[in-house]
């Protein structure tokens, strides 16, 4: 398996596979995510896992610094594997590239955030020794 | 939180079974390990038997084996065993529960329910083993190494 950085023409593959875990097709925002994440690329990556030549999975991750109050962190905003190819260690490998790639950029802690009723992949931030960390997310309801 | 202890001798027996998966081990080897009377175990490991967590083997050297998917089993699987912790408003009952500041109170109290839930469902025998194995270290690393002091001359 492959570990590298996304290119243009994985674009069409990520879109799918988002789709085929969220179940939610949304290729604005993956085109536009995309965009983004081709500038600061010291402090912005986009990764996908390659076997046989095929994308089955992707991940998103980035240096932030000082939002809520935190002080310089790697986040990883999104991480994808083709259904079809699960337990096969690549999310595993995917997030360690982008955690290597989060030490080189500086910072030594790693955070996320998913919806509580995610078992599965609240399950496998946990199988990677995350833990709850020092923030809460609040919300409310604005109409 | 505040587990029964039946709930956390389960605990400790399905992990330490599950640590040791080519290992036989007895309802006394459990016990003295977690300093517990062993025939407080006796009924705790007949329940993770019925749920198929355990098996006992019998005949000489004989004991429990983990007989469960670590993958697959989570904290909560195991709690449900032994105890039915509720998260869908179980204070709805208590008194003054229907006055809006009892509505208020539930609200927050079921806020606390959500992470509990879904922190327990989050976390499988795997994970648990990981975090001990990694606390192990860590304690290691803070004990002084015995290489450090130099044999005695004759």
């Amino acid at each position: 398996m492959l570990i590298r950085e996304a290119r243009p023409g994985d674009l069409e593959s990520i879109i799918e596979i988002d789709n085929l875990v969220s179940k939610l097709a949304k290729p604005d925002y993956w085109r536009d995510t995309f965009a983004n994440f081709m500038h600061n690329r010291d402090s912005r990556f986009f990764l996908v896992a390659e076997q046989d030549g095929v994308v089955k999975g992707f991940i998103i991750g980035e240096v932030r610094a000082w939002e809520f109050g935190s002080a310089p962190c790697g986040w990883v905003f999104a991480i994808g594997v083709n259904p079809d190819h699960r337990l096969a260690h690549i999310a595993s490998n995917l997030l360690a590239a982008l955690c290597d790639l989060f030490v080189r950029a500086g910072v030594t802690k790693v955070r996320t955030m998913t919806s509580r009723q995610d078992h599965v992949l609240l399950s496998f931030f946990r199988s990677q020794g995350m833990m709850a960390g020092p923030y809460q997310q609040l919300e409310k309801e604005l109409v | 939180m505040k587990i029964q202890r039946a709930t956390l001798l389960g605990l400790y027996a399905i992990l330490e079974l599950a640590d040791q998966p080519d290992l036989q081990l007895s309802r006394s080897d459990i016990a003295r390990k977690f300093n517990v009377s062993s025939n407080h175990l006796s009924k705790v490991m007949r329940d993770l038997g019925k749920a198929g967590l355990v098996e006992a083997v019998r005949g000489v050297g004989g004991g429990y084996r983990f007989s469960g998917n670590a993958k697959r089993t989570t904290l909560l699987d195991i709690i449900n065993i032994f105890e039915a912790l509720r998260f869908d408003s179980p204070n709805l009952r208590e008194p003054g529960m229907d006055t809006e500041l009892g509505q208020a109170l539930e609200l927050v109290l079921s806020e606390i329910n959500a992470n509990i839930h879904s922190t327990l469902r989050s976390i499988s025998i795997n994970t648990m083993l990981m975090l001990k194995n990694r606390r192990q270290q860590e304690n290691a690393d803070t004990l002084p190494s015995t290489s450090a002091i130099p044999p005695k001359a004759d």
